[in-house]
């Protein structure tokens, strides 16, 4: 059946010959580099997710000092290009790593691409989801919160077993549009030398002069990365709308 | 009325004065006046023209591609809100694989893709257009063009869905043509609504914009990025770049905020 397909198109061959796993062929760069952007995503959706919680919470609990500085930090990331809070984040927060070891007494360390990238992503991610996670909040009606503490429970308890389950599915459309940011925001990372997908693609492609295929070929990758999360994403958000009054459909 | 817009503003300074504000704009200054004294900015005076001249190049990208992009939004987002079937697909397909993938990604794509595949062809070489598609930035306004599209149709997408059906049936009524029901009422109403979110995507479109100092056009990153590999600088011009997306970002929003308030005046959106 390839061969009918070969005769059609002349160039599907060499295709599929650059793209195969085996070292004529670049896949498994390609494939090594999906899985690095993939794991530097979760990663930083996961830093992102973290500092995004304690965001929202200081925004909407803190004190005058801890809400005005974060103000200043989700203002300052989403106005700035995200290459450029890399390129700073990631000069100045090796540097400062340094400084601190040198004041230990340690030696300096150079950082894994892998820890700088989810770090610097995360960080930029944090921003993001603090305000996600904020508006999440905002809108658990404020009965709901009375009632925890009418029944004697802690600030935590009322977190987690109120605040928390009734504001994920409210944050879970701004949670799926952020990891979507994170997958695509790893190619970013390419610019710092980082061998995640676009990068390894970039040299594939300038060493074989293949341009369209595999660019082609790792823009279905990344393709498939989205629409597959995409999918998941709307199956755990189905799952959390379970019995919520005025679920919309 | 007069009364409660001074009661506002002198809210608003009030606002700024509480104490702990004081203090956080006294830390500012001093980290600014600190940053000025003992950081270098030497560099300044002899990259001052190339800044300006990539800070205009910034600005025009921007703005072209979203004049650009915008106006293949309206037939992308009518194209899938009511639209036969083999418009729609392949509308709906586009903002998917436009928005699904980087756009670092697409840039490389079509600026190496097709530059390398247009030299092939002897009559693309011997057209008048030649000398301009040897150069990057037309390849960077395509690719930037095309993302603003993608984004910006599915917005358009939602807000021609939204405008109430009986809206078009009473232009229908009146004898209204087709296309000027499109274009007195169906158009008008949409762009009202995607409005709010222009400003953001605007914004958005900005933060893009470094990524085309990657295929050689010299913009206002690619000028900073310069100073660094010249003068082993590192901080001050990054610092001084984050600076200035921040105003034009500032000052995108400012504007936004006001056409807003122009536009939607009345339409009780």
């Amino acid at each position: 059946m390839l061969d009918g397909l070969y005769s059609l198109w002349p160039g599907l061959e060499a295709s599929v010959t650059l793209l195969s796993l085996e070292p004529p062929g670049w896949g498994a760069n390609l494939l090594r580099g999906a899985v690095n952007s993939l794991i530097i995503a979760l990663g930083a959706f996961g830093l992102g997710a973290v500092i995004g919680i304690f965001g929202a919470l200081g925004k909407l609990g803190g004190g005058p000092v801890t809400r005005d500085l974060l103000s200043v930090y989700t203002t300052v990331v989403r106005a700035v290009p995200e290459l450029i809070l890399i390129l700073i984040l990631y000069y100045a927060g090796t540097d400062l790593l340094n400084q601190f070891l040198r004041l230990l007494g340690q030696r300096p360390v150079e950082i894994s691409g892998l820890a700088a990238g989810i770090g610097v992503l995360g960080v930029v991610q944090g921003a993001y989801a603090t305000e996600v996670l904020r508006g999440a909040i905002q809108s658990v009606p404020r009965g709901q919160l009375e009632a925890a503490r009418a029944y004697g429970m802690t600030r935590s308890q009322t977190f987690r077993r109120v605040t928390f389950p009734a504001m994920l599915p409210l944050a879970l459309p701004g949670l799926s549009n952020l990891w979507l940011i994170a997958t695509k925001d790893t190619a970013l990372l390419a610019i710092v030398g980082f061998s995640e997908l676009t990068l390894e693609t970039r040299q594939a492609a300038g060493s074989t002069r293949a341009y369209f295929t595999f660019f082609l070929a790792a823009g279905a990758i990344y393709l498939l990365m989205t629409l597959v999360s995409g999918r998941i994403f709307g199956w755990i958000e189905a799952h959390y709308r379970r019995g919520q009054a005025g679920a919309r459909a | 009325m007069r009364g409660t817009v001074t009661g506002s503003v002198s809210g608003a300074v009030r606002d700024w004065l509480r104490p702990h504000r004081i203090g956080l704009i006294a830390l500012a200054l001093a980290l600014a006046v600190w940053a000025g004294v003992s950081m270098r900015w030497d560099w300044i005076p002899r990259y001052a023209g190339l800044g300006l001249e990539g800070l205009w190049r910034t600005l025009w990208l921007l703005g072209l591609s979203i004049l650009i992009g915008s106006a293949m939004a309206v037939p992308l987002g009518l194209a899938q809100a009511s639209g036969p079937v083999w418009l729609a697909a392949p509308a709906r397909w586009f903002c998917t694989v436009i928005r699904g993938t980087p756009l670092l990604l697409q840039i490389w794509l079509i600026y190496y893709g097709l530059g390398s595949l247009f030299p092939q062809y002897p009559w693309i070489r011997q057209s008048e257009l030649w000398p301009y598609l040897r150069q990057a930035w037309p390849y960077a306004l395509l690719a930037l063009s095309f993302s603003f599209a993608g984004y910006e149709g599915e917005v358009m997408r939602g807000a021609f869905r939204s405008v109430p059906h009986g809206q078009l049936e009473a232009g229908r009524a009146y004898g209204f043509s087709r296309f000027a029901v499109f274009w007195r009422i169906h158009l008008p109403q949409a762009i009202a609504r995607a409005l709010p979110t222009l400003g953001g995507e605007t914004v958005l479109q900005l933060k893009a914009t470094p990524l085309v100092a990657t295929i050689t056009v010299i913009d206002i990153y690619a000028v900073a990025s310069r100073v660094r590999q010249d003068t082993f600088i590192i901080y001050e011009p990054l610092l001084l770049l984050a600076v200035i997306y921040m105003i034009i970002a500032g000052l995108i929003a400012l504007g936004f905020r006001l056409l807003e308030n122009r536009f939607t005046r009345g339409l009780g959106v």
